[in-house]
């Protein structure tokens, strides 16, 4: 029973960052009708987002201090942050410890303005060609992304850590009755489950009841007489394409902690992120958020020792099990809509 | 009447077999002027480079490349001849290898077999490399050797660390200079006996891949010859990125220790997880519990950062050591580069010098004169202490170095702190020991 609940708890901060990231594709797919495999580098830019504050937050300046030696046996240079000698050593060190959440402030514009150079830029190019060309086009997108953000950053992961107040993790073991040790939880991954929650609470809302969000919606139900109406729903879904672009980068933000950002990470998300939008139906918001957690959590219980030992290697391959089940019994997925990619 | 037996069938038939025998010599001579593949005729010899350039291990690759640069610099004379100055033997003059100027061609083995094997095959063929060296994956070197042996070139070993790349699949073209698991046990487990006692259980997360196997192989015959219990051994796709659904289980096993057979971004990964769970400051059987990371790469631990501090594993060599080799190579690398060198690095480097210093003394580029000159081969002062290249199996035998993630770094190389030197005598084994057995070297292939 209590493995059973540590891998529930497992499945979801997967789980959310799967959901967040789906959540971005499908609403790229429900106004834009792209297919765009580059969203998981805007995932991946997110999360280095965090990492350039990071750097930007520990600017030095560099004093040489006699008194210790540096490997070549030269003078040691000691580097101090500017923010700690602008706003004293402790307030610096906690600026620079709190650095991720703070990075959330600085990713929301720049990701703003790169889905809107994106959009603008290269995709909306492809909005009336085959589906296949989009994917070729985006796919290129993300490997070009990718190489930039090597290119600076180099290939080793980069550790981001989180706040010292949400370092350790939590004993929900002991506070529901079992033994001591055998379900605990890190803090982090608790407060990312809770960010990605208010984010697609956020975004469902922003959708539901504002003006802005009920033409969004009627652009993606019947985009012609929308725009019979007057109501230029272009420039509404490239608005969107960059509020996508920001949901996939906060989650790459808030993620930065959980595992160190490399340049490939966004890769590795893609792919599930897709499978999860598959199986929860194209152009289905809530069909992405509930098939992100379903997929995060049957991904931890494929990986417990019980179930390998009945089914080897299960864990590499459940998602896509799961994604072939559900396709061939309802072929629209989850909660998809009728008429969505059917043409 | 004259009576010609000149036809057309005929003369067909002379000139096929007037035009195979005029061929024919060509066909021998142009394979049998060469007694070697790729036998260097011009002022210079061509050597091959093949890191990963690409991928996730690009880093470490740069860094093997950087010391192959250093290695070429000081075999044609140039900076201050680094380990040159060192080296027990002293044929190397800086003037080249046999005369011959040093040249290098760079392929890129993104960390996958095929890849690295085009990569090479590619330099052997096109760019007629001599000798083959490089790689940063057991996968990639198994592959990267069984292609040289085949091709008739020498394949020095990069970084390395499975068993099998001097066991079951040990090749007569192959050496390896990097130590492997069964060394790594071998140092490792005395340390952790005495600083944890002989009453531990052990959990093992293992990379799921020839490297990860044998590591894991190793270090549980090791542990649990000196009394520990191996609780569970979990095998991890190569391709995970989260391993929280690994580790949260591990709690529930009753194990004290956590082994974590992994590498690059997966020990990054696994250890960042597992430090996020709280497991270091959990107390289980009365005892603290502790992770075990049996392959320590100084880029890598980088990556965890602070998740490092006080955590055991071993190394092949690390920058702080105080013989004179590694001195002065760290002295000439950091002075080129303005950082100290990795492992990988050192290793590459090494493995430069050996092979240029084992032509010379062959006197010869002949693949099976290299190999007879490095087979049982003795030497110093290249910064792992007195070193032999065994004949049986072309594994070299060193000291191995007990490593620990230091708690308080002065600078951010600073981050491992040596434990212990392990004694070569300590880490030896027969070379039909079960764990390497399987193979056989075969015979060299000079090719051609």
């Amino acid at each position: 029973m209590d493995a059973i609940l540590l891998q529930i708890l497992n499945g979801l901060d997967k789980g959310s960052a799967y959901a967040l990231i789906a959540l971005g594709l499908t609403l790229i797919f429900g106004t834009l009708g792209v297919v765009n495999f580059a969203h998981g580098a805007l995932f991946m830019i997110g999360a280095f987002c965090a990492v350039t504050l990071q750097r930007i937050l520990t600017l030095s300046t560099i004093t040489i201090d006699e008194t210790q030696k540096d490997f070549l046996g030269n003078p040691l240079k000691v580097k101090t942050p500017y923010v700690e000698s602008w706003f004293g050593p402790e307030t610096g060190a906690a600026i620079i410890d709190w650095s991720v959440p703070l990075a959330i402030l600085f990713a929301i514009p720049v990701m703003l303005l790169i889905g809107y150079v994106m959009e603008r830029g290269l995709i909306k190019h492809f909005y009336k060609r085959p589906h296949a060309d989009q994917i070729l086009v985006t796919f290129g997108l993300a490997i070009v992304l990718q190489e930039i953000i090597k290119a600076f950053y180099g290939a080793n992961p980069i550790p981001t850590g989180a706040p010292a107040a949400f370092r350790g993790s939590f004993d929900f073991g002991s506070m529901f009755g079992f033994d001591p040790n055998t379900i605990i939880y890190p803090y982090w991954r608790m407060v990312y489950f809770a960010f990605a929650a208010v984010i697609i609470g956020g975004v469902f809302a922003f959708l539901r009841y504002t003006t802005f969000g009920m033409v969004v919606r009627a652009g993606m139900a019947d985009r012609e007489t929308v725009e019979l109406l007057g109501i230029n729903i272009d420039r509404r879904f490239t608005i969107m394409f960059g509020v996508a672009a920001a949901v996939a980068g906060l989650a790459g933000v808030m993620y930065a902690p959980i595992n160190s950002p490399n340049y490939h990470m966004g890769m590795d998300f893609l792919v599930l992120s897709f499978v999860v939008v598959v199986v929860g139906g194209m152009g289905s918001l809530p069909g992405a958020v509930l098939a992100g957690f379903l997929l995060g959590i049957l991904e931890a219980f494929a990986s417990m020792n019980e179930i390998k030992a009945i089914f080897p290697g299960i864990d590499q391959i459940i998602i896509y099990l799961v994604a072939i089940i559900i396709i061939l019994t309802r072929p629209r997925g989850l909660m998809g809509r009728p008429g969505v990619m059917e043409e | 009447m004259s009576k010609s037996n000149f036809t057309r069938r005929g003369l067909l038939k002379t000139s096929g077999i007037a035009g195979a025998g005029l061929a024919l010599p060509t066909i021998f001579t142009a394979s049998s002027a060469a007694a070697f593949t790729n036998e260097p005729t011009g002022s210079t010899v061509t050597l091959g480079f093949n890191v990963p350039q690409s991928g996730p291990y690009a880093d470490e690759g740069a860094d093997e490349l950087r010391a192959y640069k250093l290695a070429v610099e000081h075999l044609n004379g140039g900076g201050d001849g680094g380990m040159m100055n060192t080296f027990s033997s002293k044929v190397l003059q800086g003037n080249g290898v046999l005369g011959k100027k040093v040249e290098f061609v760079t392929g890129d083995t993104q960390t996958k077999s095929d890849a690295a094997r085009a990569s090479a095959k590619s330099m052997i063929e096109k760019d007629g490399a001599v000798m083959i060296t490089g790689g940063s994956s057991s996968g990639v070197a198994i592959a990267v050797q069984g292609l040289c042996q085949e091709a008739g070139v020498i394949f020095m070993a990069g970084l390395t660390h499975s068993n099998d790349t001097t066991g079951k699949d040990k090749k007569a073209n192959g050496f390896r200079h990097f130590f492997n698991g069964y060394m790594s046990a071998a140092a490792l487990a005395p340390v952790l006996e005495s600083m944890y006692g002989n009453d531990r259980k052990a959990y093992h997360l293992t990379a799921d891949y020839t490297w990860g196997w044998t590591q894991e192989e190793s270090i549980a015959a090791a542990t649990e010859a000196m009394g520990w219990e191996t609780v569970e051994k979990v095998r991890t796709p190569l391709a995970a990125t989260d391993f929280s659904s690994y580790i949260g289980p591990v709690m529930n096993s009753g194990a004290d220790v956590l082994v974590l057979n992994h590498y690059g971004g997966n020990m990054v990964n696994s250890l960042t997880n597992a430090v996020q769970f709280g497991l270091r400051d959990k107390q289980v059987n009365g005892k603290n519990f502790e992770i075990v990371v049996p392959l320590y790469s100084r880029l890598m631990a980088k990556g965890a950062g602070e998740n490092v501090k006080g955590i055991l594993g071993s190394t092949n060599w690390h920058w702080s050591l105080t013989d004179e080799g590694s001195k002065t190579f760290v002295k000439s690398f950091g002075e080129k580069y303005g950082f100290p060198p990795s492992q990988a690095a050192h290793t590459c480097y090494v493995q430069t010098l050996l092979y240029a210093d084992a032509v010379e003394r062959a006197g010869s580029f002949n693949p099976c004169a290299v190999a007879e000159a490095l087979e049982g081969y003795e030497f110093d002062g290249l910064g792992n202490g007195p070193t032999l290249y065994r004949a049986e199996d072309h594994q070299c035998f060193k000291d191995v170095l007990v490593v620990r993630g230091k708690e308080n770094p002065t600078s951010e190389f600073d981050l491992l702190e040596v434990v212990e030197v392990t004694p070569r005598a300590q880490v030896e084994y027969a070379p039909d020991h079960p764990m390497f057995a399987g193979g056989s070297l075969g015979s060299c292939n000079p090719g051609a």
